[in-house]
């Protein structure tokens, strides 16, 4: 990563923790796993706590929904890191593949729900353009989705937003298909905590 | 109503998890100054070299490379308080998208009762 202390700034207990993982994992310990270990007062505590809630707490989305609007909001801010993280963790919550990719490749032709899709297209506009405005909203009330549903997205939103920002920024190394399948599997197991 | 008791709970549960960490990045103990984490936070004010590093990663942060951390680190600044600065600009672009997102939700809600 870019900051040297992300690279090397960890206790003897985080260090030891971090070979535990590598060991059971037979992968490198991801950087979005390393970032939230330094200094976790400051970040990370808070941050997994967020994520974790969004991502894993009660909403009427399903698992693979959520993992899937992380997917699409970080292809929309081309980050790369975040698209092979979610995308494999979309695709083994669904246990669909084609599913995940096809939103990605063109949001407008796959074979989704009109909620789920409305919902898509105006996390990418918020994303892409900064904002969204009262009529894009009665669109995807009118698609089907709840308020509360369409509150869960943002919440989604938001935590990718973050962490798409901070991958890029401090440059986290991308994994090997195997690595950000190992991933995918950890984070379904325990989520974001 | 049970259960719309329990959506408004768990809702105030993600935006007041989302609070904590906003608070604490501000107004908590760090490295970098209080306002010059508001300052990248809010993505406004900052004087070079940051303003380029930080205003990246509010708005294109796909585009932020060495470079831009090399000129932050030949003025001065720390591992430590760059770490800070960065986490700042991120949620605070991310902050500015949530608020916008559900205020645009709360005029189309109140839009559809008025009518």
């Amino acid at each position: 990563m870019r900051l040297d202390v992300l690279n090397r700034g960890y206790g003897p207990g985080t260090k030891l923790l971090f070979a535990v993982i590598q060991l059971f994992s037979r992968q490198p310990v991801p950087d979005a796993a390393k970032l939230v270990f330094y200094r976790p007062d400051f970040y990370g505590s808070r941050a997994k706590e967020f994520t974790h809630e969004a991502m894993r707490g009660p909403s009427a989305w399903s698992v693979g929904d959520r993992e899937l609007m992380a997917a699409y909001v970080s292809k929309v801010n081309e980050c790369a890191f975040c698209i092979g993280a979610h995308s494999a963790t979309a695709r083994q919550a669904y246990r669909d593949g084609p599913k995940v990719a096809t939103v990605l490749a063109d949001l407008e032709s796959a074979p989704v729900e009109d909620g789920l899709r409305a919902t898509l297209r105006i996390l990418g506009k918020l994303t892409r353009e900064g904002k969204v405005g009262a009529e894009d909203m009665r669109q995807v009330l009118s698609a089907g989705v709840s308020r509360e549903q369409v509150e869960d997205a943002l919440a989604v939103c938001a935590a990718f937003n973050t962490t798409d920002r901070l991958a890029d920024a401090f440059g986290f190394e991308m994994l090997s298909p195997e690595g950000f399948e190992a991933g995918a599997k950890y984070l379904l197991k325990r989520g974001y905590r | 109503m049970k259960e719309v008791h329990r959506a408004v709970l768990s809702e105030d549960k993600k935006r007041a998890a989302y609070r904590a960490l906003q608070d604490r990045i501000l107004n908590g103990e760090g490295r970098a100054s209080p306002q010059q984490r508001a300052r990248a936070f809010s993505n406004a004010g900052l004087s070079p070299p940051l303003d380029g590093l930080l205003g990246k990663v509010a708005t294109r942060p796909a585009q932020v490379t060495d470079a831009d951390f090399a000129a932050a680190r030949a003025a001065g600044f720390s591992d430590d308080e760059l770490f800070e600065l960065v986490i700042c600009a991120a949620v605070g672009q991310s902050a500015r998208l949530y608020d916008a997102g559900l205020a645009a939700l709360a005029d189309a809600v109140a839009g559809e009762e008025d009518g």
